[in-house]
Order: C-alpha cells, then structure tokens, then sequence
C-alpha cells in the first residue's frame, strides 16, 4: 500500500516529470536513495507506468484536432470490435475511447488543416463499419491538459 | 515547421513510448550513433516537437477507478466571461483536462473520481456550481487507446 511519502513523491514527480532522482528528493526533503527505492516498488506494483514524451503535433504541422463522438449501429453483434479495429488503421487517429452514456465511441484526430480534415474524415472516417451517427467537436483551445491525478 | 525523416519518426516513436532511454539506447537501435542521436533529440527539442514528458500512473491501482468525459454547454453565452469559467473548472483537482471546443458543446472535460458516488460529489458540488454552467452530458470512460499518430 502507499503511504504520504509514496504520494509525495508522485505528486511532485507528476507536476514535473523531467526531475532526477536527486531533484526529486530535495522536493521531497528526503534522499535520493529512499526516493529512487520508493520509485523501483512502485514501479514494480504497476502503480508507475512509465515516463513518455509529449509530441506536439502542432509543432508537427497538424493544426486542427477534432474530437468525433460516434454512435454505433448496436443491432450488429461485432459492431465494436471491427469499428475499432478499422479505426486503428486511419494514422490521424491518436485516441480511441469506449464509453457507457450516449456515445459509445470517441475518436480524436489530427489534421494538418481543414481541407486535410475534410479528406480524412471523408475517405477513412464515414467509410468505417457500423456507423450510426457522428457528432464533431472542433477543439478551439486546450485550457488544461497535464491529466494529472488528484493525490 | 520541421521536416521529419524515418530515423526521427522513429526516435518519436521511442520517447513516446519510454522518455528516459538515453541517447546511447535509442542510437543503437536506430543504428546511429550516440552524439548523432542526441543532435536529434536537441533539434526535435529546439523546433518544439518534443514539449515535455507525461509520468503514466496506473490510475485504478491509485483508487481512481471512474474517469468521465463531460460535455458542457455554457447556459448565458455573453453574460459570462469565458475566464472566469475556464479558472474556475481549471482549479478542480479531479478535472484533468479542459477543453474550449465548437459544436454541440462549449467544453469537454475530462474527470475522474474514486468511484461513481465520488464522481457524483464532483458533479453536484464542484461541476454544477460552476459560474454559467448550463446543460451537462456525461460520458463514463469503459476502454481506453492512445496511439502512435502519423509518425508510424
């Protein structure tokens, strides 16, 4: 089980994941030694995931990011299986969500530009299987988006 | 805008999975070597590509078992300032992610909570409270995916 030190610990590891083990520790008021062999359990009971980059596509030349709430035809018994699977080959996709609620899929996409978008969407997004319906967020700003947890 | 070839798409497909590889690891399997693979790390940091790093946390082993998506319609368009609504949901510890969108709602926001009864606590107490909230639709996250992108 976890205790403060383990939750101090993710807390200021999580709101700067670039620290060393010795940065951290100093955050911390600990040693590095105890820090590091708190991140080693954690890491083995799975509760540490990992350490990735954040791409910005943006950076990238993919200016728009549109989030599609997709409703599927439920009379199909496989409608969610080959959906998603089609889903995992459009490139542009990075996020694929089930949900329980209205919509029963989200994707999220990139594009480059509009006309991209209107490519993709036309030619990979309305030709995937069981689609019912498809609602579209456009997203205008991103306010907050660290996803970090509340510990 | 920067212009990637293979060898950097597959560098970002590295970090992406596991940031802390050092120069050396990634250059051996990319077949480069280590102060080749580090000027390419720098130029992908320099042109803004790489923004930072994501600690993963396994948020069920954490006692976060529910995460929601909320959609949410701002009820008096024009007598509400955008900031005040965006500072606001912005300080609530459980919301992870805000969202200005366009269409059907105003924001998407992404939350999550301890389990059903503490999500409808964050609901109630902090959600529905907020300064010009207006229509709520919730969405409770069962699977979830990240993908590579179109650097694969």
């Amino acid at each position: 089980m976890l205790d403060d030190f383990d939750r101090r610990v993710l807390r200021h590891w999580q709101s700067d994941p670039s620290l060393s083990p010795a940065e951290l520790a100093e955050r911390c008021a600990s040693t590095s030694g105890k820090v590091a062999r708190r991140i080693t359990r954690m890491q083995e009971t799975g509760i540490i995931e990992g350490i990735c980059a954040v791409i910005d596509w943006a950076a990238l030349g993919y200016s728009v990011e549109v989030s599609l709430r997709v409703t599927l035809d439920k009379t199909q018994p496989r409608a969610f299986d080959d959906f998603i699977a089609a889903a995992r080959d459009v490139p542009e996709v990075t996020e694929i969500q089930t949900f329980l609620g209205r919509v029963d899929v989200r994707l999220n996409i990139i594009a480059r530009d509009m006309p991209h978008y209107q490519d993709i969407y036309r030619r990979r997004i309305l030709t995937l299987p069981h689609i019912a319906d498809i609602e579209a967020l456009m997203q205008i700003a991103q306010i907050k988006a660290e996803e970090a947890l509340p510990l | 805008m920067i212009d990637l070839d293979d060898i950097d798409r597959a560098l970002l497909r590295a970090l992406a999975r596991d940031a802390t590889q050092s120069a050396g690891t990634l250059g051996r399997h990319l077949g480069l070597s280590q102060p080749a693979t580090w000027r390419r790390m720098r130029k992908l940091e320099g042109a803004g590509v790489l923004k930072g790093r994501h600690l993963r946390l396994n948020a069920e082993a954490l006692g976060f078992g529910v995460t929601v998506f909320l959609g949410v319609k701002l009820a008096t368009k024009g007598r509400v300032s955008l900031e005040d609504f965006e500072r606001a949901v912005s300080a609530i510890p459980e919301v992870q992610r805000v969202e200005h969108v366009l269409g059907l709602y105003d924001y998407r926001l992404r939350v999550v909570a301890r389990d059903l009864p503490d999500f409808e606590r964050v609901l109630r107490r902090r959600i529905m409270t907020l300064p010009g909230v207006g229509e709520v639709e919730a969405n409770v996250l069962l699977s979830e995916e990240r993908r590579t992108g179109p650097i694969g």
